[in-house]
């Protein structure tokens, strides 16, 4: 296989192998966390943040960690990170951006998605690289939470990112339906979305 | 401790905030092994049996340990590392004791380690716990965590049964193509969780 460039590093992350969308996982937070763009936003900067961090970290340790206990190290670093942005958030962010969040922030350390770029991509390349992949599966999966985020929080709550999207002033009003913040609502907004992005995948493919 | 605890926790998990519909943990295994009735069950089964195991230890560890020490700070890499330890341990004896039970669940086994489901019926027996949890003893504590993971365990089987028979008459349905497979499976999910929304305010 040649060598990628740089660019493609970064950005097959985004949208061609999107973990959301194409490879499908991270499933749980996507559907959790999304309720409003806001701690949709909040959970794709930590996931970045921890992603970037733990691969880096990953891939400069990549020869000093012993194949055999490979996942309990990563697991540690991963630990770490997480910790971490438990903390930044527990300070800096509103208490009811933090409820929202709820237990998924600590959920991060299982989050299939660091662990799977970790042991398939960090552990076998250098740091450079392992951050640029990072940063291209972190930002593409933050985008993809803050797409069902966004659409849940318009069609859920009438607004976006805290403001009435259909403006006070006009003399029509959205009625939100609060079904779509709820559970139910999460499944079927990503079943949707899914399904929308299978279908341009497949009339792509067929041109 | 009063035993109606135990009823109102059984009633909570498995029904009203089931953990894949209500809370959305586990969905990986959910969507990903509920093509076929038995590996749902033998998923299931596994799950169930690790979630007790990490809820009993966590809890032992974060009364017993981490809080006298002020130390519930490091509780995200201590619980991973305890979770991942014991599927190991589980992994070994069943290999060693029961190996026909371990030929059936052996390949889900090394799943159940990054199973937010399991990290999850850790954080909410110990740091996330419901404040009914509040006014009881450390040891008291711990006996209801560990039976919050039986009855957390039970509700995910419940879920992947439900769903396994959903998707083996959705396989023969004839579907537009774009939303075979995973986008109608959470469209059913969807409606499987609206249906579980009756539940909602009995506890």
């Amino acid at each position: 296989m040649a060598e990628r460039t740089l660019w493609s590093e970064f950005s097959k992350g985004v949208f061609r192998q999107n973990t959301l969308f194409v490879v499908a996982i991270g499933i749980c937070p996507s559907l959790a966390v999304t309720t409003s763009l806001q701690s949709a936003a909040a959970m794709g900067a930590a996931v970045i943040f921890v992603l970037v961090c733990s691969s880096v970290l990953i891939a400069a340790l990549r020869k000093a960690i012993p194949e055999e206990v490979r996942i309990p190290c990563f697991i540690v670093i991963i630990g770490s990170f997480v910790t971490m942005v438990e903390l930044i958030f527990k300070a800096k962010l509103s208490p009811a951006i933090n409820a929202s969040l709820g237990i998924f922030i600590p959920l991060i350390v299982v989050n299939c998605i660091i662990l799977y770029r970790a042991e398939a991509f960090a552990y076998g390349h250098g740091a450079l690289r392992s951050l640029l992949d990072g940063l291209g599966v972190g930002i593409g999966y933050a985008l993809a939470i803050c797409l069902v985020g966004v659409l849940r929080e318009a069609f859920g709550g009438g607004t976006i990112w805290g403001y009435p999207w259909v403006p006070v002033s006009w003399p029509v009003r959205y009625v939100p339906s609060a079904i779509v913040a709820q559970a139910p609502g999460a499944f079927i907004v990503l079943g949707l979305l899914m399904a929308f992005f299978k279908w341009v995948r497949g009339a792509r493919a067929a041109r | 401790m009063d035993i109606s605890l135990f009823f109102t926790i059984a009633f909570s998990v498995i029904l009203v905030s089931n953990f894949v519909l209500a809370k959305f943990l586990g969905l990986c295994p959910f969507i990903g092994v509920t093509q076929r009735t038995e590996s749902a069950i033998g998923m299931g089964i596994a799950v169930t049996f690790v979630m007790f195991l990490a809820a009993v230890a966590t809890s032992v560890l974060y009364n017993f340990v981490l809080v006298p020490h002020d130390l519930v700070v490091l509780k995200t890499p201590m619980f991973i590392l305890v979770i991942a330890a014991l599927v190991q341990l589980v992994e070994l004896f069943m290999r060693a004791r029961m190996p026909a039970l371990y030929r059936a669940l052996g390949i889900y086994l090394p799943l159940i380690t990054t199973n937010c489901a399991v990290m999850g019926v850790a954080l909410l027996g110990t740091s996330d716990a419901p404040a009914r949890f509040a006014e009881l003893t450390s040891a008291a504590r711990v006996a209801a965590a560990a039976w919050q993971g039986i009855c957390a365990g039970a509700g995910f089987v419940l879920a992947m049964l439900l769903m396994s028979g959903i998707r083996e008459r959705i396989e023969r349905a004839d579907l537009p193509e774009c939303l075979r497979g995973m986008p109608i499976a959470f469209i059913c999910t969807g409606l499987m969780a609206m249906a579980f929304f009756g539940f909602a305010g009995m506890v």
